[in-house]
């Protein structure tokens, strides 16, 4: 199975996205510069954190009209696997593929920790691996991971269970109805604020957000392999 | 020749940290009249004339960039300059 992980100005958690394929999941992986314009010979997308252009304007606004988000959204059309982390969740939100938009956390400061997180629907391509309610450890890094959207939004997200983790315990950031990470209505476009690829490994201190990557896998091997 | 100038704030019914905060910090400060604080963004733009016409221009560029119309409200005022 083929990884790209998107590279824009700013982006900055590239390299360890790279790092939790290629040498923990081990499968194949390349980085792929924002210029690019075609993502056919990949099966899976990863838009890694950071701060693309500065976040000027508002985070993700100006990286959302680079060349590589059409073959993004031509991916997404297609029911390939997108995964946005942190950063990359705000541009798929700027960029439509999912709802909602992001604010300022509560606190206004810029949050750098591990949090608990609750699988909430483990009947997805990115969370089969997990046990539905399965609380998980996996850090955050935002200032802006205040996830809003309206009301008949927020109804249509629980009802279709697009709400894939939520903050558990506590919420750190203001975020509404504590959502963490959320998938579109097809369910292969996740966004999430927390770095499930900075939990590949005990020794950085949890190894919970590597199921992730795994499920991915499994999804794929279970629609592409054919088996004898 | 246009100038505009583009005013970018939450919606009404998104909660604005900021803004709390800075009302907190001028109720502290003895202004306890004011009711309420909106921080927003002060965009100005110059825009050469051309065939396009110019209000349509604007509204556009604030839908698809200048605010995120999700969780933004923007205005904007357009002014005819002459260059000298």
């Amino acid at each position: 199975m083929k990884f790209a992980v998107i590279v824009f100005p700013g982006s900055n958690c590239d390299v360890d996205m790279y790092h939790a394929i290629a040498d923990e999941l081990q499968e194949e992986v390349e980085y792929v510069w924002h210029d690019e314009e075609n993502l056919d010979r990949f099966d899976a997308i990863l838009l890694p954190g950071g701060f693309s252009y500065g976040d000027y304007l508002r985070s993700g606004a100006i990286a959302r009209f680079s060349n590589v988000m059409k073959a993004v959204q031509k991916a997404a059309d297609e029911g390939k696997p997108i995964l946005g982390v942190c950063n990359g969740f705000q541009i798929l939100l700027e960029a439509g593929l999912l709802p909602g938009a992001m604010r300022r956390n509560n606190s206004l400061k810029f949050i750098c920790r591990p949090v608990s997180l609750k699988v909430e629907n483990n009947e997805t391509m990115f969370t089969s691996s997990y046990e539905q309610g399965e609380i998980i450890t996996i850090p955050i890094a935002h200032g802006e991971g205040n996830y809003y959207c309206d009301e008949p939004t927020l109804k249509r997200l629980i009802e279709n269970r697009q709400i894939v983790f939520r903050y558990y315990g506590e919420n750190p950031n203001g975020s509404l109805s504590d959502i963490a990470g959320i998938v579109n209505e097809k369910g292969n476009v996740l966004g999430m604020m927390p770095h499930p690829e900075r939990a590949v490994d005990v020794l950085l201190g949890s190894a919970d957000g590597l199921k992730l990557f795994q499920s991915i896998v499994k999804y794929w091997r279970e629609t592409h392999v054919i088996t004898a | 020749m246009y100038k505009v100038k583009v005013y970018v704030t939450l919606r009404e019914s998104v909660l604005d940290p900021q803004g709390t905060a800075v009302k907190g910090a001028l109720h502290s400060l003895s202004y306890t009249e004011v009711q309420d604080v909106r921080i927003g963004k002060f965009m100005e733009l110059v825009i050469e004339k051309s065939d396009r016409d110019i209000d349509k221009l604007v509204r556009e560029m604030c839908e698809k960039l200048l605010a995120n119309t999700v969780i933004e409200d923007y205005r904007y005022e357009i002014e005819e300059v002459v260059v000298q």
